[in-house]
């Protein structure tokens, strides 16, 4: 599904060059829940904003279900992402003046679904993450974890290949985190695929892989035995 | 364009902080208010003096005879000459594009003594021999009877119309002047018909005159085949003040005036000093467009300000839409929307603010009667659509620099968790 060959990518931080990522080499296949972990500064939100086609690479290759992503103009970079990618942030990121449910259904007016069928939609995965009865609540009626389930909802709403997300646990509890975790690993039992980055070591060890950033290199890249949240919750 | 969720956040953006959308939108209230009542006063102050033109025929020029300060073929300098009634045939054959020639006699004039006299009343009065056409360069209106005619010219009949001022003199109130006779210098003409002049140019003097035919007028008070001056009008295709050389070259040629003697003939080309207005008021139109676009500019300039700060405070939201895959035309037509839709609604605003001043401007101009130079302001339906369409540019201008900085926040930076 993911296919990275040699990937660099440094930033000028005025006279200075810092380079961030120095060669990577990995590869996700179909229905993978990977995480990535690594310290702060160790590369792994670099390495997931390119992965997303927020930030391009400097050199080496990516191929997203065999699409080379390479040099895209800002409009086909936000075409791509709307159809390949869906991401979940750290900070929910949900717009604060849209209801739950328009929330999850921006990305399908961005693939300019009418907007009949595109409530619809949105309702059906609202449903799926639990909370259609929220539906017309803004994000400030909504709790942390709330937020971060309309979030994925909205992620998964214009159904795409690869679901990131970044720090999804960050800023919630831990009861909270393992919810989260275990609406991630039912999705990911669905046959989604799921990129996770994280620092927290209990978040990683729910995933099915974990690749570990450090200095911009991949240090260890190990399968593991999953832990389900749904014991925690 | 016209979708609906487009502009339900068109709307929430503008009324998430409505009072520096209010205050906003004054700038540009302000800017076309401005524009639109600066030129409702030009155009009422047009209107005003336009209105001392009353409606003659501005293609016209008078003009008359005087000494000669040239000899030429023997005559000496110094000589007076009068024009002959066979000019007028001469000016029809040899100048093109002649719509009216009146060839007028007077008696009378400013400080003239009585010369009129109805039983007994006198009064003094501009006593013209005119040419029935007269009426079209000079206009007024018959208030009872008939003007001059054809009839009245070749049978050189004694009849005379007189003004209403002149009416008021030599008669009573309820007196009707028709078939009545009034005694001009001694000879009696009937009075056919009464007129009154609507320019208020002439204004008093203009209610006192009588016309009498032009042939009358030669035999009774001894002018023979003079002329005493002309009025002449052109055809509106062709201006008067291109035919003037012409017209005044073929009556030097007829009356043996050096053709380098320029003071022997005098004219008054009224053409001219109406233009010589309309190029004032076009001055003042440009005055009140540069004006009103100057205020309206800092509105504009205050609008593009807003829709920055916007922007700004919009990072986020535009990176997670961004994030999400709205394209990047998208976004800028989002906010060139807003812009213009902020604009044009705060424009409308002050066009009809503006409209209602004049509107009142104009109810009070009418309860208290006319004004000196000033009548009926107002703007029309071109001025206000060129308004809109200002108004319509510039809200695409205004929005325009917010709008590329919109589509310059990168998506990474948006959403840099703090």
């Amino acid at each position: 599904m993911i296919e990275i060959k040699d990937l660099h990518k440094s930033y000028k931080m005025g006279s200075n060059v810092l380079h961030v990522l120095k060669g990577i080499n990995f590869k996700v296949e179909e229905g993978e829940l990977v995480a990535i972990m690594g310290s702060s500064g160790s590369g792994k939100s670099t390495l997931l904003n390119i992965l997303g086609m927020l930030d391009g690479a400097d050199s080496g290759e990516y191929t997203l279900d065999g699409v080379p992503i390479k040099n895209l103009s800002e409009t086909k970079a936000a075409q791509y992402r709307n159809k390949f990618l869906g991401f979940i942030f750290q900070s929910f990121n949900l717009i604060n003046y849209k209801s739950a449910l328009e929330n999850v259904a921006l990305p399908l007016y961005y693939q300019k679904v009418p907007r009949k069928e595109r409530q619809e939609k949105a309702l059906k995965y609202l449903e799926r993450v639990g909370l259609k009865p929220w539906a017309d609540h803004l994000p400030s009626e909504l709790s942390g974890g709330q937020k971060q389930r309309v979030a994925i909802a909205r992620a998964m709403a214009a159904e795409p290949k690869v679901l990131l997300a970044d720090e999804p646990t960050g800023a919630l509890d831990s009861t909270t985190s393992y919810e989260v975790m275990d609406l991630i690993q039912k999705i990911n039992d669905d046959g989604n695929t799921i990129l996770v980055v994280t620092h927290e070591e209990d978040i990683a060890h729910m995933c099915k892989r974990i690749v570990h950033l450090k200095d911009g290199v991949i240090v260890e890249d190990k399968k593991i035995e999953q832990v389900r949240a749904e014991q925690y919750v | 364009m016209f979708n609906k969720d487009r502009w339900r956040e068109i709307i929430e953006v503008l009324t998430t902080n409505v009072w520096r959308t209010i205050f906003t939108a004054f700038g540009v209230c302000w800017g076309i208010f401005i524009l639109i009542v600066l030129l409702a006063a030009g155009k009422g102050l047009e209107n005003g003096i336009k209105q001392d033109f009353g409606n003659i025929a501005t293609n016209t020029m008078f003009m008359w005879t005087r000494a000669t300060t040239k000899g030429y073929e023997g005559l000496p300098k110094g000589r007076r000459f009068e024009f002959k009634i066979d000019d007028v045939e001469a000016l029809r054959d040899n100048v093109p594009n002649l719509r009216f020639i009146s060839p007028r006699n007077q008696l009378g004039g400013f400080g003239g003594n009585n010369n009129v006299v109805r039983g007994i009343r006198t009064g003094a009065y501009n006593v013209y021999g005119d040419y029935p056409e007269i009426i079209n360069q000079d206009p007024m209106a018959v208030t009872s009877g008939r003007f001059l005619n054809y009839n009245d010219i070749r049978e050189k009949r004694k009849v005379a119309i007189i003004g209403q001022g002149v009416k008021n003199d030599l008669y009573d109130k309820d007196e009707d002047a028709l078939g009545t006779y009034i005694k001009i210098q001694g000879v009696n003409f009937m009075v056919i018909g009464t007129y009154k002049k609507n320019n208020s140019g002439g204004g008093e003097e203009g209610q006192k005159e009588i016309f009498v035919p032009f042939t009358s007028f030669s035999q009774a008070f001894n002018r023979g085949e003079d002329v005493g001056w002309m009025a002449i009008t052109a055809n509106d295709g062709s201006s008067i003040s291109r035919l003037k050389d012409k017209i005044v070259d073929v009556m030097k040629t007829r009356h043996k005036v050096h053709p380098e003697d320029t003071r022997a003939i005098g004219y008054f080309d009224l053409y001219e000093q109406y233009n010589r207005v309309e190029s004032l008021f076009g001055a003042l139109k440009g005055v009140a467009y540069i004006v009103g676009i100057m205020v309206l500019l800092s509105g504009i300039i205050g609008v593009s300000n807003i829709m920055l700060i916007v922007v700004k405070e919009r990072t986020k939201e535009i990176g997670i839409r961004r994030a999400l895959g709205e394209q990047p035309w998208s976004i800028k037509k989002q906010i060139l929307m807003e812009s213009i839709f902020l604009t044009l609604i705060s424009g409308m605003v002050g066009i009809i603010f503006g409209s209602l001043v004049i509107f009142g401007i104009n109810s009070l101009l009418d309860s208290v009667g006319p004004v000196d130079m000033f009548m009926s302001p107002s703007v029309s339906v071109g001025v206000v659509t060129g308004a809109l369409t200002i108004l319509m540019v510039s809200g695409l201008l205004a929005g325009f620099i917010p709008a590329q900085s919109a589509i310059r926040v990168r998506p990474i930076e948006a959403l840099r968790t703090e």
